[in-house]
């Protein structure tokens, strides 16, 4: 059922201790920081945080981390100039991390969200990060089986909702919100603006409301 | 291998025919005037973060390149600069840039499916070593205390159909990034099929490393460098 929520806290109030929950962006665009930092305020931890990075400078998805609240992170490209808070966990040994590459994360995402049971692909094949999956040759070239990357909550940001909750989102904002939406059981987005059923071109619809549970409006 | 009995095929009369040579090394941004003059007419291309995205500056309007970011974009313009920075628009870099004349954004999984599914002419990358067949290290350096990051580097080396690196010949302590066989965790096996460095172009394949261009040294220089064997490309250069 969609739902639209006055605030960002009530979007987030059922998330649970120990659940997967993916965060769309890549760097600052399209993170959708107000859901975060509702999640950091409402005391969720040992979380699971699927993004393709590890939080950048001291906010968003960083402060999580910050905050010992994520158990592990599923993501390519976790060390950067300002991950400071993720590179001092890591290096404590305080989180998990799982290295994937940027384009088999996305797959693995859409996978879940499509129902696929796994795939194989070339990317990775003959790399570290390939140690211990089976590999296979098709069509001539190596490959390498990998899994769908499931989720409980997915927080995404969007430009705009419908009152049917379809989305459209802005420039490369869209990056990994129509997969994430799609591959987790509950779907969160905050957008900037909210239009009545009708007021969207279903021809430009990019996730339709179908992948979406609830609806916060940011200003 | 003995560098010294292919130092001396390479002087053989009739195998240097296909060698152009300049007088002197080439500056990094000589490099990407030299890697964007190489690509072909109507190209679509991804230029990796760091060196390779210098060589937008030096595509031509009459090549009618296309630039895809990983991020989800193709049609990508220049580096944005005053009120054109937007913080939704941005490259793989996380750099703001702007979008050109039939632009299209996507999603992730489409942004490497474009990749992985052939569509990309070319891509352009740095690297650690590349070794004589090919393989590429560019993304970790396999110390113990490196925090690892991959990004889009193994989408990129597997996917495009021509692989292009940009690197120095040497590291800093003066050892070859051309190798027999990489030591630093590999990326993708091999990809590559072009090294342009400061010293030499290199066509690399499973028949090994031909020498397309030198710049500031002979193939005999170059080949007391480098510790795998060359040979002079074939006249075409391609």
């Amino acid at each position: 059922m969609l739902n639209f929520l006055d605030t960002v806290g009530e979007a987030v109030a059922g998330i649970k201790d120990g659940s997967t929950v993916m965060i769309g962006g890549f760097g600052n665009a399209g993170q959708p920081f107000e859901l975060i930092d509702a999640l950091l305020d409402g005391g969720a931890t040992g979380l699971t945080v699927v993004n393709n990075n590890a939080g950048q400078g001291d906010q968003g998805l960083a402060l999580l981390i910050k905050e010992g609240r994520v158990r592990k992170m599923i993501c390519s490209f976790p060390r950067q100039s300002d991950s400071w808070h993720f590179d001092e966990k890591y290096r404590a040994g305080q989180i998990e991390l799982e290295l994937v590459p940027q384009g088999n994360l996305a797959e693995r995402i859409r996978a879940a969200g499509a129902g696929i049971g796994g795939f194989f692909t070339p990317t990775g094949y003959g790399t570290m990060l390939a140690e211990g999956k089976e590999t296979r040759i098709l069509d001539g070239r190596g490959q390498v089986f990998e899994t769908p990357i499931h989720a409980d909550v997915a927080l995404i940001k969007a430009l705009t909702a419908d009152g049917t909750g379809n989305l459209v989102y802005r420039k490369t904002a869209r990056n990994f919100g129509p997969i994430m939406a799609a591959a987790a059981k509950h779907t969160i987005a905050q957008v900037s603006e909210i239009v009545p059923t009708g007021g969207l071109d279903p021809e430009n619809i990019v996730t339709p409301g179908i992948y979406v549970n609830s609806i916060v409006k940011v200003a | 291998m003995s560098i010294e009995s292919n130092s001396q095929t390479g002087t053989q009369a009739g195998i240097r025919t296909g060698i152009q040579s300049s007088d002197t090394p080439l500056g990094r941004d000589d490099l990407a005037r030299l890697v964007a003059r190489d690509i072909k007419p109507g190209s679509f291309v991804n230029l990796g973060i760091g060196q390779p995205t210098l060589v937008s500056n030096y595509l031509e309007p009459e090549q009618n390149i296309t630039l895809h970011t990983e991020n989800g974009m193709l049609g990508m313009g220049p580096v944005a600069t005053g009120g054109q920075i937007d913080g939704d628009l941005i490259n793989a870099g996380k750099i703001p840039v702007t979008e050109l004349p039939g632009a299209s954004y996507f999603h992730h999984a489409d942004s490497f499916a474009i990749m992985r599914g052939g569509h990309l002419d070319i891509c352009v990358l740095g690297a650690f070593q590349v070794s004589a067949t090919g393989d590429l290290a560019n993304w970790h350096t396999g110390a113990p205390d490196a925090i690892p990051a991959v990004g889009g580097a193994m989408d990129l080396a597997t996917g495009a159909k021509d692989v292009f690196v940009m690197m120095t010949l040497l590291t800093r302590d003066g050892a070859s990034k051309i190798v027999e066989a990489c030591t630093y965790p590999i990326t993708g096996i091999g990809c590559v099929t072009r090294v342009y460095t400061d010293k030499a172009v290199f066509l690399t394949g499973p028949d090994g490393v031909q020498v397309r261009e030198t710049f500031g040294c002979t193939l005999e220089e170059l080949q007391d460098m480098v510790p795998v064997p060359l040979k002079a490309a074939s006249a075409d250069g391609s």
